[in-house]
Parts: C-alpha cells; structure tokens; sequence
C-alpha cells in the first residue's frame, strides 16, 4: 500500500474518531443538568483525532524509513541472493533492479540475475507491507480507545487539546533548529572525511586545483586540491566584478527612487526593479551564456586582446552585478530612510543642494546601513549557483585578467557532484568541503552585516 | 545712521552657485540613468528572450499526404480507445508506411530527414479519430534536426538546398507547435515538449507547499504570540534568519546527505525535491508570517481575551484569520523563488534525462528550470529557440504568481 494512501486512511481514521467523540460530548452534554461541559464537544472531538493521528503519522514516518532496510535484509537472507556478487555496485544494482519490478516501476529486469530476486522481493515487500498496516492500525486504535475512555463530563478537553496544539507548534519551530544542525552536521562529517585523505593545509593553500575522480582513491594527491584559485575566482566575479555594477547602479537607483523621483514614476519603476530581482538565476544564466559572453569575447577580439575566453569571468560578473542591483536598491533604501529627517531639514535650511545634502549627510549617515547591504549582496552573490555554472569556466585560474576564463567554488561543487565519481572519492567529498566553506563565509557575512544594522538602528532611535 | 550690509550676489558666489547647481543636475542625470539602465537590461533580456522565443513555439514541419487506406493499417476503434495502441499501430509497420509515402512524396533525400519519432504524430492522429484510416490524409510531420537548421539557412550547404527545394515546391513550412506544451523531453528539438517538466514542476511545489506552509505559519504563531524571551527562542530566531541567507546549493548539500542517504531509491524524484525546497521555503514563510502577525493590532487580542477566549482561541479565531492574507502574499513569493530553484534540485540529482511525464510523487522527474538548464547545454541549434521558449513560460508562471501576490496584498492591505 502506498504511503499516500496510507496517510489518507490514517485521516478517515481520524475523522471517524472525531465524529465518535463528537457525538459522546454530545450525550454528556444533554445529560449534565445545566446543560454545559467545562469543554465545548468540539474539544473532545479533536482530543480523541489527534491521538488517533498523530501516532498513526509518527509510526507510518518512521517505518517509511526503516522498512527498506528490513526488505533488503530479508531478501539477502533467501537463498537466491547467495548468488550475489559479494559487495560493490554491480550488487546494489541488481537489487534494485529487482526491486523496480517487484514494486511495479519497470517492466522487466536488464540483468538475468536479477530476474532471481524478483520473487524474493515481493514477498518481502508484501509482508512488511501486511506487517506495517496492522502496527498503524492498532496504534491507531490504542490511541483512539485511550483517548475516548478518558471523555468524561468534567473532561478537561480544551486544556488537553491546546497543550497538544502547543507541542507542535514548539515542533514546528524546532524545524528551523535541526535543518540547521542537519547542515552543519552533514558537512561537517563529509568534510571530516575529506580531510582525512587530503591535508587541510593542502586545501587552503594550495594553488593548483584539479581533482581527478578517476584517480586511485586510496592515495589522493593532495597537490590537486588546492582551493585557492577556487576562492579568487569566487571572489573576483562576485565580490569585484558584480559589486562593482551593483553598488553604484544600486546606490543611484536608491537615491533617484527616494529623493528625487515623482509619485508616479516611483509607481512604475519599483516593481521593475522587482522583477528584476525576480526572475529566476537560471535565466540570468542562460543570458549570460548566450548573449553576455560572446558579445564580450567579440569586443574583446576587437579591441585587440589575444585569444580572450567565451567564458570569460566577466561575463559571469556583470549579469550577476545586474541580478544583485535590486538587492542593493533596496537595502540602501532601507537605511536611507531610517536617517531622522532633521539631520536632512538641517543641511536643506543651511542652504545645501539636495545633491549636497544627499552626498555629505544622508549617505555618510546611512554608511552602516548601506554597508552592511552590501555584505550581504557579497554573500548572495558568492552563494549564486546557475549563473556560474552556465557562464563561467570549470578552469581554474589564477588570474586578474577578467577577459580569462575563472571558476568558483559553486562552479566546482556542481561538477564534482554531478559527476559519475563515488561517493567515497576524495573529488567527491571536496565538493563537500567546499560547501562548508561557502556555508561558514556566508553565514560570517551575515551575522556581521545584522549586527551592524541592529546597532545603526538602534542610534538613530 | 547707515549700515553696510556686504553684497551677497558677488561674481563669485554666482560663479560658485552655477557650479553647484552643475553638479546638482549631474547627480541628478547620474540616478535616472542608473535606474534607466536597470530597465533597459531588463527590457533587453525579456526582449532576447521573447525573440528567440517565438521561434520555440514552432517548428520546421513536412507536408506529406498518406493514404491510409491504401496501408491496410486496420484498427477497430475500441482498441484504439486502450493503452498500448501506439504499440499496436507500430506493430502493424505504421512507421514504414509514413517512411514510404514520405519517400514517394518527397524523394529519396528529403525522406531520410523526417523526424524519426514522426509516425507517432500519425499514430496519435489516428488514435484521435480512427476514421482517417478509410481516407486520404496529409499530415504536417516534424523535419529532423538538421533540415530544420537548413530551413533557418543553418548548418550544411547540402541541408540548406534541400530545405529551399522542399520550400519551393511548398512542401515545408514552419507551422505553430502546440505539441510544445504537450510533449516531454526528447533528443530532437524538434519533438521536444516542457509538459513532462511541467508537471514535475508541480508536483515538486506541491510537496513544498504542503510542507513549508503549515510549518512556516506555525512557527510563525509560536515565536510572534507564546514563545518565551529565552535562550531557546534565541537559538530559533537565529536559525531562521541565517537558513534564509543560506546559499540555496548548500541545501541541495543537505539534501544530497540526508534525504538521498535515506531514501536513495528517490533519486530525482519530486518528493525528494519537494523536501529540499520546502527547508529553502519555510523560513521566508516564516519571516512574512511574523510581520502580517506583527500588523495585526494588540486591541483585537485583548478584546478576545477580555471576553474570555484562551490563548489559544485567541490566535487561531482571531489573530491568524486576520493575518492570513499577508502569510498568503509571503508564501506566494516563497513559492515563486522555489519555482525557479535550480541549483539544490542540481545536486540531488533531478537532471536525468526523462521522456515521459511524472506519473506520481515517486517517479523521476525534471523539473521547468532544470529542463531549461538541461537544454542550454545542447549544442544543436535548434534547442535555442526551445529554451527560449521554456524560460517564457516559466516566467509567465512567475509572473501570474507574482501578479497573485500583489492583488492579494492590495485587496486585503488594511492599515488598523
């Protein structure tokens, strides 16, 4: 039986729950002689589905994850898989293979010694599946036979339904919580691992980076992965290049939008300027890959330069530094508005230009603001993925040149990953590696830039 | 008594004033010209986008008539009614009879440029309406690749002449293509369609919108209406602002690590793409939640718990109705910025090659982004102008949800 369906019964269930609680509360309340309950029915009600769902949905979550590995054990245990090649790839795919057939995927298995462990494998998913509808069930109706016992009249259904309501709310809080631990820990327990085959000085230092996923694991040469080109690159498109067309162009767009523009154009160009923060990487990527980049090879051609890339890191930077405008419109914006309007009414009265007054009171006031925005356009920007991958080089260069082709860390962990390497390759877990680096510098950015946008809010207040 | 007042207006000072109101008008010319930049390379990226295009949403076609009468190709209608009845109709070598007439028709050379999937255009005309099998038809069939860069006056010379031949004796022609939006992936660009990418694409929000939506809100409720002032608090608040900042590829890493270590038989499937996307959605859910909460005015929870509600009725009958439009616009934006998600999707593995559309959370799919990646990096030419295409639509999807989002906010926008 399918999960959905699954979970679908586990809601008729419940309902059905409900209604039976519902209609009890009822009797209790028409009985009582005043004709009130300390809870409204509807509380019992709900008292009685949530014990019946809830468990019901923990059990069928954490049998989803466990009954797998219970198949695949049974199925190792019957006699057709003694024919199994001991260990490695070719096993995993025949199982599933297998698998595929047994559960109604594919038609047929590619593999004959596969056709063997068809049988096996839907027995065994048969009787796991028997086994795990009758455990849901009757946890189901533990939970509903407990709750419903314990309606009374004096039953204090609302106070035990909102403590309920108040755990999973908490529950859905700590959401936030464990994806952050599960990221950390993930890269954290891969990098570990990558560090065990290469040296993490090696990493940090090193200025040659050229994995070789087909190399001998076991022994890795450690002068291959030198993350340093890696990070100017990193550095060169997003921090320089895009910076250098994001922050004016978004400074000055911020400045015109808030002090100089009428009404009316304001209506207009604001949601421009949205939609350019809108559109999706993958097409900022395509254009740059498409239109940007040979258009700059070709003036590059023809103003002489020798043999410029088609994938240049210019290329890359500019659709970025465009992609990145919005961004710092809008914080520069932001902490414009946030200066107290006299220190504006001061420099106006003591006869300053609006330019003036922009230039020498509002901008050095707003500094912290526009700086800390533009920390975190950094970090977006050295975070962006498609752009790179479709307009930047997977050649890593150590270069100032910006008409030369350059890679970035984003760049090098889609490659290394979407390979056909193994996951135990040292190629693959510096993808990992690189991640946490990416993660840590990232986060840095930021935890500074809110720092620094609390305190300067907290001047001017 | 007379007093000397200096002259203010000097020739200086006028010298000076005009230099100043120089500068003023330069600073002032130097913000419109940045936002009037911004615009324009918005305006020009739509505009390469939409040329392109409109290419995509056609293709280069064969006129060739074929007497299926004359094929002996029978079919009762029932059968046509099944699955399998491509299979049946290939069975009966309806793929040699449209080869023959197309060799009949339009010689030897041009025949051999028919797209080889083009008899199930046949088939799928036949199993529209049967009754063309008693009669003679002409059937508009997609040229293959090359031909079709011929036609665009691309690629070979020897393509280039057959394409002008063939247009000179009007039998080529490039038509609307509304297969685009019915068809799936495929090796020729002329035959590809973005409906399996399409679906997957909505499959994929849908677990996200299952997923992020109830978690977001009711995380919102709890850190804006019970959570205490503690460390705990602390701790969540700051998780959720730094997942928002997260790079959106380290949680294709996460994804990657944990779900596809959990679950490795849902490789590219939607509910595993749905998971990493809606982990990327829930704290922008979050932290709109929170603000449409903030907005809704401390008097309207007051006066419900002056009359007697619990905290918790308080919320939910009164705080979260109120809220919901804003939490609505938020979630909206969310889900646009999921929509065009390339990068995690990338890295759990969504970029296989997939022919058919999705038929369930667990099938391998693709998704709208990802099927613009995965045609970009086509070197035929003809995937240009499809791509193109696929990004029009994509966007109008972001466009219509975006269009949602701000009619949300304007219609149900209260200031209290």
């Amino acid at each position: 039986m399918s999960l959905t369906l699954l979970l679908l019964l586990a809601l008729g269930l419940g309902l059905a729950g409900w209604l039976a609680a519902r209609a009890r509360a009822w009797t209790f309340r028409r009985e009582s002689a005043d004709g009130r309950l300390p809870s409204l029915p509807t509380y019992h009600a709900w008292y009685v589905a949530l014990w019946i769902v809830l468990p019901m949905a923990a059990f069928i979550a954490l049998w989803s994850a466990i009954a797998p590995g219970l198949v695949t054990q049974q199925v190792l245990a019957s006699p057709a898989a003694a024919e199994l090649p001991e260990f490695g790839f070719q096993r995993q795919t025949m199982l599933n293979e297998a698998r595929a057939v047994a559960a109604g995927a594919s038609q047929a298995v590619f593999n004959p010694q596969a056709a063997a462990l068809v049988e096996p494998y839907r027995d065994a998913l048969a009787h796991y599946n028997v086994i795990g509808i009758v455990v849901a069930l009757l946890i189901a109706f533990a939970g509903g036979t407990f709750a419903f016992l314990r309606l009374k009249p004096d039953f204090a259904a609302r106070t035990r339904v909102e403590r309920i309501v108040m755990a999973i709310l908490l529950g859905a809080s700590l959401v936030a919580i464990l994806t952050t631990i599960g990221i950390f820990a993930s890269l954290v327990f891969e990098t570990v691992r990558f560090f065990g085959m290469v040296s993490p000085l090696d990493f940090l230092f090193g200025t040659h980076w050229g994995p070789d996923p087909m190399a001998n694991a076991a022994n890795p040469d450690g002068s291959r992965y030198g993350a340093i080109p890696l990070f100017w690159g990193t550095l060169f498109i997003g921090a320089i290049i895009a910076m250098v067309v994001a922050i004016p162009l978004g400074l000055m767009s911020a400045i015109y939008l808030t002090q100089y523009a009428n009404p009316t154009l304001r209506k207009w160009i604001k949601p421009a300027l949205e939609i350019l923060a809108g559109v999706p990487t993958v097409v900022y990527g395509y254009f740059a890959a498409l239109t940007i980049a040979p258009a700059i090879r070709d003036i590059a051609l023809s103003l002489g330069a020798n043999n410029p890339s088609s994938e240049s890191a210019l290329a890359a930077g500019l659709v970025m530094g465009v992609m990145i405008i919005p961004f710092v419109s809008s914080m520069a914006d932001d902490s414009i508005a946030a200066v107290p309007q006299a220190m504006r009414d001061g420099s106006l009265a003591m006869g300053a230009t609006k330019s003036e007054t922009i230039r020498r009171v509002l901008v050095p006031a707003a500094l912290p603001g526009i700086v800390a925005g533009i920390m975190l356009a950094v970090s977006r920007a050295i975070g962006e993925t498609m752009i790179v991958v479709m307009a930047a080089s997977t050649a890593a260069n150590l270069s100032a040149n910006p008409l030369e082709a350059m890679t970035t860390v984003t760049v090098q962990i889609v490659a290394m990953l979407t390979g056909e390497g193994s996951f135990d390759h040292p190629a693959t877990l510096s993808a990992f590696a690189l991640g946490f680096v990416l993660f840590l510098v990232t986060l840095g950015l930021n935890f500074v830039a809110l720092r620094v946008v609390k305190r300067y809010r907290e001047a001017y207040d | 008594m007379t007093e000397r007042i200096a002259p203010t207006r000097t020739p200086a000072f006028e010298a000076r004033l005009k230099k100043r109101y120089a500068a003023e008008r330069r600073f002032r010319a130097l913000g419109l010209g940045a936002i009037l930049f911004s615009v324009a390379v918005l305006v020009f990226l739509l505009g390469t986008m939409v040329l392109n295009g409109i290419g995509g949403f056609q293709r280069v076609e064969l006129e060739i008539p074929i007497d299926l009468s004359e094929a002996g190709i029978a079919a009762d209608p029932a059968a046509m009614q099944q699955t399998g009845a491509v299979q049946a109709l290939e069975a009966q070598g309806l793929r040699d009879v449209v080869q023959f007439y197309a060799q009949q028709e339009l010689g030897e050379e041009a025949a051999s440029e028919l797209g080889g999937q083009a008899w199930r255009d046949v088939a799928a005309a036949i199993i529209a309406d049967p009754s063309i099998l008693h009669e003679k038809a002409t059937f508009s069939l997609p040229a293959s690749a090359d031909l079709a860069s011929g036609y665009e006056g691309e690629g070979s010379p020897e393509m280039q002449a057959l394409a002008q031949r063939l247009y000179a004796e009007g039998r080529i022609a490039k038509n609307f293509d509304p297969g685009f939006l019915s068809r799936s992936d495929a090796t020729n660009p002329q035959q590809v369609g973005i409906w399996g990418a399409l679906k997957g694409s909505m499959l994929t929000m849908l677990v996200t919108l299952l997923l992020a939506f109830p978690i977001g809100v009711l995380a919102a409720l709890y850190l804006e209406e019970y959570a205490p002032k503690n460390r705990w608090t602390d701790m969540i608040e700051l998780s959720i602002n730094n997942l928002a900042a997260v790079p959106s590829i380290i949680f294709g890493l996460l994804g990657l690590a944990v779900f596809l270590t959990l679950f490795p038989n849902l490789r590219s499937a939607p509910v595993i793409g749905g998971m990493t996307l809606a982990l990327m959605t829930m704290p922008v859910i979050v932290i709109a939640g929170r603000n449409a909460i903030k907005a809704v005015p401390p008097s309207i929870r007051d006066g419900a718990l002056a009359v007697g509600a619990s905290p918790v009725q308080v919320v939910f009958h009164h705080v979260l109705p109120l809220a919901l439009p804003g939490i609505l616009t938020g979630t909206i934006i969310g889900m646009a910025r999921a929509l065009g998600e390339t990068a995690p999707l990338l890295m759990i593995g969504m970029r296989a090659f997939v022919a058919t559309p999705p038929d369930g959370f667990t099938s391998p799919a693709t998704v709208l982004p990802m099927q613009i990646f995965l045609w970009s990096d086509e070197i035929d030419r003809g995937f240009v102008e499809r791509t193109s295409a696929a990004i029009i639509v994509l966007l109008l999807f972001l466009l219509v949800m975006n269009g949602l989002a701000i009619y949300l906010r304007n219609k149900f926008e209260k200031t209290w």
